[in-house]
């Protein structure tokens, strides 16, 4: 109980659609007339949920709804939801910029929020001058930064150009920089949202091993908002998922994350019906009708993780009988620039089909995925053999294969994205 | 259970609410950001005339055309008597003061608009911004009044009867009220223009106005001898008491009434307050509107 360092209590927020502002002139007359006999702002009872795909019947929309948690004292929590699930505004009101419409927040310790890096920075003044500017904007005092100063710079990378106006910076050494003053800040809770994103990759990796070097060694309690669900996995040890401005899910960070995968695009998935593809080659007894890929946890999800098992589910429509001893299927995954990497064929697995006897499905089971993150798609052949003449039903590019980047060598650090496969092997 | 209780909910060391008391006026967190404070300050001295060809030379060009301008229409085309003070530098008293008072107004009243872009990303005492505004126009001021002294000592040398009285040393005083005043009217508007932006086309022509009834380029006298039935606007303008105030001490010309000396403070420090408080009221939620 006494760890408990911040305390959000019933938090929403409400925002007027349309135009800008809480309202009309209108609006505010009668708000303030209610809030003179004593009454409550009359505008509070209406309000649809935030929904952005739907069309509401008010012009009042709740961002954020009835938002209840607690982060204890070193917790690295990870807020991750879609865009416009309330996320930003979340961290909008506990970064004190803007302020809730009904509920509370209460902290015991010094926030800083980074929404984003270089707030403040001035093209005219040079980047020793930016660095003090910048640190004060965050919350250091100048005691502070001028001991942190030569670590700053050195850490930046910048050092040759630091006398020299920022404008004259390219837009990644800018980016560089700013991360630098911020990765030195020392708050009690320090909220970030999706600022990794600066630099080149050799930045980024340093950048990413100071955040884990912040939540890990530190003690610091640290609220991170992405949309990088390898960062999430690796740096949080906890999750909430947003969802329509309020809170859908609260666990770990890998039940989170997988949470949020399998109920992303829910809606778009189950409408999806392969039979309506044309563009499919074969005879047409048996026809390929959906394609399900599963996490471990047997979950339906539109994203998997590098190196984790994941099951690709295919159902057929029956529209003939079949000797089932006469069936030649394949599975191939393919890189962007449709390049085989991997096929699954049943004649070299000895597949037998004997089980289409009392079901229209076949699971591939894929025990780990050797494949780095990017987006490949699946190309499925179902014949009497190999051979084009005697193809019953394929279809090239069935569905993508979103693969997000993991933790493949189980060493803390997200291993790189790019089309290609990720092997098991150690050097020694 | 009770010990239990009060520490429980005793040792929050904030909370976010939707409403603000009051008269919550943070001034500790404004002192606790003093570093930022100064830092801003030395932001805006450093950029303002980084890459023009004249820089600070044009903190002095505006006053000394404008105090031509003003001692060809007013005194030599429009007849306004100054008294034994030389026109020219009566008219440059009251710009030096005036500009102070507009520089403050018209810088902090923009707070919210120009700064959208740092307040929707990361939070300090929103107070910084304006009172930044007021410091760093000190320095503007400070050269404009240094430029004032050369021309004074300019005509004291060529015999005009002029001179500096006791009450000099309330200069500091009148300053502070100018600056005060600016900052308090400032954040008023700015926290209206938020959600008006009619506001801000008022403030132009607004400014104008003001400056013609708050004794810039005339005496009160005259005005009171010429219009007394509209004399009140003028005499009951904390703005034109300052303005003759700072003549009477500089230039030894005009008076010093000490109820209008007590008038103009607090009312001063009513503006002030009153603009601290709805400042504070509007940063809570202006991103939302702007």
């Amino acid at each position: 109980m006494s760890n408990i360092i911040l305390k959000i209590e019933n938090l929403s927020k409400q925002y007027r659609l349309g135009l800008v502002g809480t309202g009309t002139m209108g609006d505010d007359l009668k708000r303030w007339w209610a809030n003179i006999r004593g009454k409550e702002d009359p505008f509070l009872k209406i309000g649809d949920i935030n929904n952005r795909a739907t069309r509401g019947t008010s012009n009042y929309i709740w961002a954020l709804k009835d938002i209840n948690f607690e982060v204890q004292q070193g917790e690295v929590l990870g807020i991750i939801g879609k865009n416009g699930a309330g996320k930003s505004t979340l961290l909008k009101i506990l970064s004190k910029i803007t302020s809730p419409t009904t509920g509370s927040i209460k902290s015991k310790g010094r926030v800083a929020s980074l929404l984003e890096v270089g707030t403040g920075f001035h093209g005219e003044m040079t980047g020793r001058e930016n660095i003090y500017l910048n640190g004060a904007i965050l919350g250091m005092t100048k005691k502070e930064i001028n001991a942190k100063l030569d670590e700053i710079i050195e850490f930046s990378g910048c050092e040759r150009y630091i006398d020299t106006p920022v404008k004259r910076y390219s837009s990644g050494m800018t980016g560089r920089l700013a991360f630098a003053v911020a990765a030195f800040l020392e708050p009690d809770i320090l909220i970030i949202d999706e600022v990794l994103a600066v630099g080149d990759a050799e930045f980024q990796k340093k950048a990413i091993g100071k955040m884990q070097e912040i939540s890990k060694g530190g003690g610091r309690t640290v609220l991170f908002v992405s949309h990088n669900m390898a960062a999430v996995k690796s740096l949080c040890t906890r999750g909430i998922v947003l969802e329509n401005g309020g809170i859908v899910y609260e666990g770990s960070q890998d039940e989170s994350v997988e949470f949020y995968l399998s109920n992303k695009n829910k809606d778009q998935r189950k409408t999806f019906n392969l039979l309506k593809r044309e563009d499919r080659l074969g005879s047409g007894e048996w026809k390929l009708s959906q394609i399900e890929i599963l996490n471990k946890k047997g979950k339906i999800v539109n994203e998997v993780i590098s190196g984790e098992p994941i099951n690709i589910k295919l159902s057929f429509e029956i529209f003939e009988k079949l000797d089932l001893n006469k069936i030649f299927l394949g599975v191939a995954i393919l890189d962007p620039q449709e390049q085989k990497l991997v096929s699954f064929l049943s004649d070299e697995m000895n597949l037998d089909f004997k089980f289409f006897e009392n079901r229209n499905f076949v699971v591939l089971q894929i025990p780990n995925l050797f494949l780095r993150a990017s987006i490949y798609s699946i190309n499925v052949q179902l014949g009497h053999s190999t051979k084009i003449e005697d193809y019953i039903d394929t279809i090239e590019d069935v569905s993508k294969l979103h693969v997000l980047p993991g933790d493949f060598w189980n060493t803390g650090k997200v291993n790189r994205s790019g089309s290609f496969s990720i092997f098991p092997g150690r050097f020694n | 259970m009770m010990q239990n209780n009060t520490e429980n909910n005793g040792d929050w060391l904030f909370e976010i609410t939707p409403k603000n008391k009051l008269f919550s006026l943070n001034l500790k967190e404004v002192w606790q950001y003093r570093d930022l404070l100064m830092l801003f300050v030395k932001r805006d001295v450093v950029t303002a005339y980084k890459q023009t060809i004249l820089g600070p030379l044009w903190y002095l060009i505006q006053p000394l055309f404008t105090s031509v301008i003003f001692t060809l229409i007013f005194n030599n085309v429009a007849n306004i008597s100054t008294g034994s003070v030389p026109p020219f530098l009566f008219n440059l008293a009251g710009i030096t003061i005036w500009n102070y008072f507009t520089a403050c107004f018209s810088g902090t009243s923009s707070t919210f608009s120009a700064n959208a872009g740092i307040f929707g990303k990361v939070y300090f005492p929103r107070l910084i911004m304006p009172l930044s505004v007021v410091i760093s126009n000190l320095v503007r001021f400070g050269i404009q009044l240094f430029i004032f002294m050369v021309f004074f000592v300019y005509y004291y040398s060529q015999g005009a009867d002029i001179g500096f009285n006791k009450y000099l040393v309330l200069f500091p005083v009148m300053v502070l009220i100018m600056g005060m005043l600016g900052l308090g009217l400032g954040m008023i508007i700015s926290s209206m223009v938020t959600k008006y932006r009619d506001l801000k086309i008022l403030v132009g022509f607004g400014m104008q106005l003001l400056m013609y009834i708050s004794a810039v380029m005339y005496p009160v006298a005259y005005f009171v001898e010429k219009l007394p039935k509209y004399a009140w606007v003028v005499e009951y303008n904390p703005l034109s008491f300052v303005i003759e105030t700072v003549r009477y001490m500089l230039l030894n010309t005009g008076v010093f009434d000490i109820g209008m000396f007590i008038y103009t403070l607090i009312t001063t420090i009513i503006v002030l307050f009153l603009g601290i408080v709805i400042f504070n009221k509007a940063e809570k939620n202006f991103i939302d509107t702007i």
